[in-house]
């Protein structure tokens, strides 16, 4: 046991002193933050050369009150076409805009000229036509006769608001949605961390194989002390790196957010991206008050605990797996893909099926898998903000732990021979034989 | 009395037999030779002593228990592949591997200082393993192998990369750990070495062991009654050729092999009774070399 300390101590402490592990731990929150600042710059954005455009309106459809992109200069003129189209030839506007009279009141198609040789931009033409679109509006309540005020009492904002009978917990619109979210999040974080680390495993494993330190190692400690000293003092260092992570990324967007700009009004606003202005409706202070209502009255007390508990297990089913493939991948680390493939696949379907969970937590399918080992780890964390059953959960861990120790068990087998083993990699018929291998 | 005794030790991989029911003891206190060539099972023989891999049968008793209880603190092993971790410090490393054979902390540093000092290496605490050249990594892989003092030592292909300074400096080292008790099990298929360093040896050729004792014994054993005669003046005629066989002939050395059934002194009376000035007369003693050679391809062609 002491001696599994020791390899588990020095796992962790030469990678967390790494400067690799020191600047991908610091840099890729800031990394992230600086991502999310481009993304936001760059929807932001668009095209930015001022395009002078002369509306020619001689219906006054437009009430010469047209409001678009801030880079497209309208100018409504009472000249005739054809010294638009000279002022044109002299360069001395980018485009014509004709608008034609509108037909029909009850017209639901309409189209407007812009004449030029050069193309709008997709956002540019998007901005007019909403612009005028709004126009056309208000043109047929007028010209229909329909009052504002009638009309909006038409739209109805529908909601089904769920109410327990039995259970205590307070749910509410929000419930699913909040839960979905935190289920998606989970899972995606869980399948990224266990394939990270996982594969830091086999690298190190590998490596030390390759090194040969290996036979000095274990003339002084059991292949499984070695292993599982590994695999432990991996763990921790991801453990680290996402408890960083997370007071980084919350320390960082508090301080940062506003020095870089990136206030939610600059987000990516339905009209930024062309979409009609019904959508555009600002997210209410409500609504985010819901959201953190409805993150409140969670039990995390239960939830967080579980969350560990499942990033444990799941590390140590999938870690074990990848240790016992990094033993007995040759010198090649290309040789390591197909034997790494059988490992991957149960975790990208857990994966698949854990996005699956989110929309419908309470499938079949969802519950099967939430209990399944290999799936377990990453399904049942998506579904725990949906509070399921305490037998589910029960069945669930009792299954992952069994299986993981299993897993450990085989793992071990193959590690021991495995490490020792020069040359080519071994068949999958070889592993199976190192199983049965004594000692 | 023996620190090590192997019995009937067995080991097995699915279609070969590494080790085919093999069976010697190491002497406390000796510096022991273990031969053979290129895969006779050589490095499993090791690999069981060492407790990397376990026997399939057959029994292990070091130091008057069985080996299972004890092992880690007290055998040194540098394996023929050597092997450290490339990124990281040569102390750091050091103060690991020498924790996991049972050394506190404070102990390690102790005797890593102590035998950086020997070697005049204390610069080299900080430096990674991979800013060193593969010599001064050897230095450093044997410091790791005996720093925890221990009784047993076994040492494949000890030699193997060194400078000739560098192996005097490591052979005398090794003279020293012998000298104050500890037993050293040298692998090496690199005879002249074994004859210079070894009082006890013993062959091992697929799987098998072929021979073991002491060093001159193994050579009694097999020695093939040669003789070299040096002389002065020319060499009579008419030798009776009945005792012996003439294998070379110089102007003035002889060398000869005595037929079986006569002693050599039939032929150094015969010599002296015909005149001849004899200046030496010794018996030539196979090298560890022939022996080997002779037995390992005896054994192939059976």
């Amino acid at each position: 046991m002491n001696n599994i300390g020791i390899i588990t101590s020095r796992e962790y402490w030469t990678r967390v002193k790494s400067k690799t592990f020191l600047l991908a731990t610091f840099l890729t929150p800031i990394g992230i933050v600086l991502f999310m600042a481009a993304i936001a710059f760059i929807f932001s954005r668009g095209s930015d050369d001022v395009k002078k455009i002369s509306v020619f309106d001689p219906t006054d459809l437009t009430e010469e009150s047209l409001n678009t992109r801030s880079n497209l200069e309208l100018t409504y003129s009472d000249q005739s076409l054809d010294q638009l189209f000279s002022d044109y030839k002299e360069k001395k506007i980018n485009g014509i805009l004709e608008i034609v009279p509108f037909g029909e009141a009850t017209s639901t198609t309409y189209k407007a000229n812009y004449h030029s040789d050069d193309q709008l931009a997709l956002d540019e033409s998007m901005s007019l036509e909403n612009a005028l679109s709004r126009q056309i509006r208000k043109y047929k309540l007028v010209s229909l006769d329909i009052d504002e005020e009638t009309l909006k009492t038409l739209e109805t904002d529908v909601s089904i608001a769920p109410q327990t009978i039995e259970s205590e917990k307070k749910i509410t619109s929000m419930t699913s949605i909040v839960s979905g979210a935190l289920g998606a999040v989970v899972s995606y974080a869980m399948f990224f961390i266990i394939l990270l680390y996982g594969a830091q495993v086999m690298r190190s494993v590998m490596e030390e194989k390759i090194n040969r330190i290996v036979e000095v190692l274990i003339s002084s400690v059991k292949p499984f002390e070695l292993m599982f000293g590994k695999v432990l003092g991996v763990g921790l260092v991801g453990l680290t790196q996402i408890v960083i992570w997370l007071v980084l990324l919350f320390g960082i967007s508090m301080i940062a957010a506003p020095l870089l700009g990136l206030d939610p009004n600059s987000m990516p606003s339905p009209e930024t991206l062309g979409l009609p202005p019904e959508a555009a409706a600002e997210v209410p202070m409500e609504k985010v008050n819901a959201i953190l209502a409805e993150l409140m009255s969670m039990n995390w007390f239960k939830i967080l605990p579980l969350i560990i508990l499942y990033f444990f297990g799941g590390y140590f089913t999938y870690a074990a797996l990848f240790a016992a493939v990094g033993s007995a991948v040759g010198e090649d680390i290309n040789e390591a893909n197909s034997l790494t493939l059988p490992v991957m696949m149960p975790l990208m379907l857990a994966f698949y099926v854990g996005f699956a969970a989110m929309r419908a937590p309470d499938s079949t399918m969802a519950v099967w898998a939430s209990m399944m080992p290999l799936f377990s780890s990453i399904v049942m964390p998506v579904r725990l903000p949906f509070d399921p059953p305490m037998w589910q959960i029960a069945v669930s861990i009792i299954s992952m732990i069994l299986f993981m120790l299993l897993l450990i068990w085989i793992a071990g087998k193959i590690y021991r021979t495995g490490i020792l083993m020069y040359g080519k990699k071994a068949s999958f018929k070889e592993l199976g034989k190192w199983l049965l291998y004594k000692n | 009395m023996s620190i090590l005794s192997l019995r009937n030790v067995q080991k097995r991989y699915h279609n070969h037999i590494a080790v085919n029911n093999v069976s010697f003891d190491i002497p406390e206190g000796s510096i022991f030779g273990l031969l053979g060539p290129n895969g006779a099972g050589k490095t499993s023989l090791i690999r069981i002593i060492t407790g990397i891999t376990g026997a399939d049968s057959g029994e292990i008793i070091f130091d008057g228990q069985n080996i299972n209880n004890i092992r880690a603190a007290q055998i040194g092993y540098l394996p023929e592949e050597r092997g450290l971790y490339k990124k990281m410090k040569v102390g750091e490393q050091l103060v690991y591997l020498a924790r996991l054979k049972g050394l506190s902390k404070r102990d390690a540093k102790k005797t890593i200082d102590h035998w950086f000092e020997k070697f005049e290496i204390t610069e080299w605490w900080n430096k990674k393993v991979q800013e060193l050249s593969k010599g001064m990594q050897q230095k450093i892989q044997f410091v790791a192998t005996v720093m925890h003092d221990p009784k047993l030592l076994i040492l494949d292909e000890p030699f193997s990369g060194l400078d000739p300074i560098n192996t005097n400096l490591i052979k005398s080292e090794i003279y020293e750990l012998n000298q104050k008790g500890a037993t050293i099990v040298f692998s090496t298929h690199r005879m002249e070495q074994v004859e210079e360093i070894c009082e006890h040896i013993v062959l091992i050729n697929q799987g098998q062991k072929i021979l073991e004792g002491k060093v001159d014994d193994v050579k009694n054993e097999h020695k093939e009654n040669k003789f070299k005669i040096g002389f002065k003046g020319g060499m009579p005629s008419g030798l009776t050729k009945d005792s012996f066989t003439v294998i070379s002939d110089d102007h003035d050395e002889l060398i000869i092999q005595i037929k079986p059934g006569h002693k050599p002194n039939e032929l150094l009376g015969e010599l002296m009774q015909k005149g001849v000035n004899i200046q030496s007369y010794n018996e030539i003693l196979p090298s560890l070399n022939e022996i080997f050679i002779n037995q390992v391809k005896g054994v192939s062609y059976e």
